[in-house]
């Protein structure tokens, strides 16, 4: 895929973070066109916002109350402030139990995600920018297996693992998260526009090899689409439930989501220790830190993925 | 992932054509992610069509059974019920989905919202949270124990119709998976919609086309291939239901059943009822499935688009 050069400097200006200055023709669209501000429009957002808000409140809220007081208190309301004490009660429950999973969870996403975005850099790079034999038959490959479900292979996989001694393992689980092919999607689309050919020719021309072509030249350009391939592994990483579930046996290993079921599940089972309010505030922490991921990196990632959906 | 050393790839190639050392380049930087993915996706894919095709008896072990779980699969009225159970629940869901992210995404490009920028990332939040931590939330808040529910009934004095009870639980997962993924697919559409060359607006407006024609006409086509995608997308998730469903059986375990997706059935089927066999025929028929369907709304979203 090669793009004309004049179609990479506007993908430039398309791809731009909102905040950044407007390209000038944008600029005039606004003086010009922009129509005035709707508050009937702006209250069906919000109608819209408060939805999708309010149960985060409601968690947040609830994070604070005993167990009793979550009982016979109004849901949307405050009745006591046990916080604190329910985050330290989270860590020390079970025999610290909570710590390992947060830190089985960093491990899975940093090397899994991680490695996941590498690996899709690199390739939907190499499909963007080489033309090579079985280069249609990789993509065809590829975009077809976005289509399989996660249990058509969950079970062969399970088997599979079990036989080379994987299982229960965290190999189990970092294994599958290393390949991502939304992203190779994502990355591949972003490459085509964001890195212009003439660049890559001038560095060869230097006597550059594609390796160092790769890394010298072309990763600057690819930074915004990076981000956003890693914030989305990171998300799909941190979120993983079902891989966990049918792998892991020994709660050792357990990520948050898998540890957290379990404690809720708890309830629900004869003489089964009742603990709601760690739930929640388990729950609580396991969402903070991917909002804030998404909120910080805002503007990059933002900016990555309108390039990346250039090509639809 | 270690990269091969540097001089391999700096060799200069004066004497080769220049096709053919690209040739090795692009496969330089494939190939590490193809043999993972032959790995995690190629190997298990063979894997379960062999297991497929054996079956596991009491007496006489495992056996080459050629096609019959295939047959007892298009037999199976349990598959069949949860293969209708996720069909409704694509029907219904995903363009209730879909609809909402759609208008949202016009919203907040339309320059017409005070706080577009909040409203954005607001809308957007759920999808950092876990399917398995929005369920529990929106389970509690289900429920009559402590939740919003129970408020409003004793606050009230109503009483609401059960969200866990066997005719509203479908409905009841639709509402927390369009709460997950509706703001995900705001923001591919919105994505879509900035790129969208601005003086096609201007050159609209100019020839005096309102808003609504703008959209109709200049927006939607625009957007077509980004809906094409968020709904191929959105019919696997749904064929895919698994994670609601099978946290929230702990609190209404009368209205779902082991079977109650194709997903949930195949999980059960190897991980409860260790029919390996058959359970990887059900996931291959529902790979299938999805695949037929995914392909048919792809080929329907090309041609309108053509």
């Amino acid at each position: 895929m090669t793009t004309e050069p004049l179609e990479t400097v506007q993908t430039a200006n398309r791809g731009r973070p909102r905040n950044a200055t407007p390209p000038i023709r944008a600029k005039a669209r606004r003086a010009s066109q922009r129509p005035r501000k709707s508050v009937t429009l702006t209250v069906l957002c919000a109608v819209m916002a408060l939805y999708t808000l309010l149960p985060l409140a409601w968690l947040a809220i609830n994070a604070t109350k005993t167990q009793q007081n979550l009982f016979n208190s109004f849901g949307l309301w405050f009745k006591g402030f046990g916080f604190f004490s329910n985050v330290s009660n989270t860590f020390s429950y079970q025999h610290d139990i909570f710590g390992r999973w947060l830190l089985n969870t960093l491990l899975y996403v940093v090397v899994g995600a991680g490695g996941a975005t590498m690996l899709a850099t690199l390739a939907g790079y190499g499909l963007a920018k080489f033309d090579f034999a079985g280069k249609k038959a990789v993509f065809a490959i590829v975009i077809g297996a976005v289509a399989v479900p996660a249990t058509a292979l969950a079970v062969p996989t399970f088997l599979m693992f079990s036989k080379m001694g994987l299982t229960d393992t965290p190999w189990a689980i970092i294994i599958p998260s290393l390949i991502s092919p939304f992203g190779l999607y994502l990355m591949w689309t972003f490459s085509a526009d964001a890195v212009p050919a003439e660049i890559m020719e001038s560095a060869r021309m230097d006597g550059a090899g594609e390796f160092r072509t790769f890394f010298s030249v072309s990763l600057p350009l690819l930074g915004p689409g990076i981000v956003t391939v890693l914030l989305f592994n990171v998300v799909t990483t941190w979120n993983n439930y079902f891989l966990p579930l049918i792998m892991l046996k020994d709660q050792n290993w357990y990520p948050l989501t898998l540890g957290l079921s379990t404690w809720n599940d708890q309830a629900h089972t004869a003489g089964g220790d009742v603990v709601f309010n760690l739930v929640i505030t388990g729950s609580v922490i396991t969402i903070i830190p991917l909002i804030a991921a998404f909120l910080l990196l805002q503007r990059y990632w933002q900016s990555g993925l309108s390039a990346g959906s250039v090509k639809g | 992932m270690t990269s091969p050393p540097l001089d391999l790839a700096r060799r200069p190639a004066p004497r080769r054509a220049a096709g053919r050392r690209r040739s090795l380049a692009g496969w330089k930087f494939v190939s590490p992610f193809m043999a993972l993915f032959a790995l995690v996706f190629l190997a298990p894919i063979g894997y379960s069509i062999y297991l497929s095709l054996y079956k596991t008896k009491l007496i006489g072990g495992t056996q080459f059974v050629g096609l019959q779980n295939y047959s007892d699969a298009i037999h199976d009225s349990q598959f069949w019920t949860s293969f209708a159970r996720v069909a409704l629940f694509l029907v219904v869901q995903v363009p209730i989905m879909l609809g909402l992210a759609l208008l949202l995404a016009l919203a907040i490009d339309s320059g017409r919202l005070y706080g577009a920028a909040f409203f954005r990332i607001s809308v957007f939040l759920p999808y950092a949270v876990p399917a398995v931590v929005a369920t529990l939330m929106w389970s509690f808040m289900y429920g009559t124990q402590f939740g919003l529910v129970r408020d409003i009934d004793k606050h009230f004095g109503v009483t609401l119709p059960d969200p866990l009870s066997p005719h509203l639980i479908l409905a009841s997962i639709g509402n927390i998976v369009t709460w997950e993924w509706v703001g995900y697919n705001m923001l591919i559409i919105y994505s879509a919609l900035r790129v969208v060359n601005p003086s096609l607006y201007e050159a609209a407006a100019i020839e005096g086309a309102g808003q609504f024609r703008i959209i109709w006409s200049i927006k939607l086509p625009a957007l077509r291939p980004a809906l094409v995608i968020a709904t191929i997308f959105s019919i696997i998730g749904s064929f895919q239901l698994f994670s609601e469903p099978s946290i929230l059986k702990h609190l209404a375990p009368n209205a779902i059943t082991t079977y109650y997706t194709p997903n949930y059935y195949a999980y059960s089927l190897s991980f409860d009822g260790q029919q390996f066999n058959y359970s990887a025929t059900v996931a291959i028929v529902m790979g299938v499935a999805t695949m037929i369907v995914a392909y048919a709304v792809q080929l329907r979203g090309m041609r309108k688009a053509g």
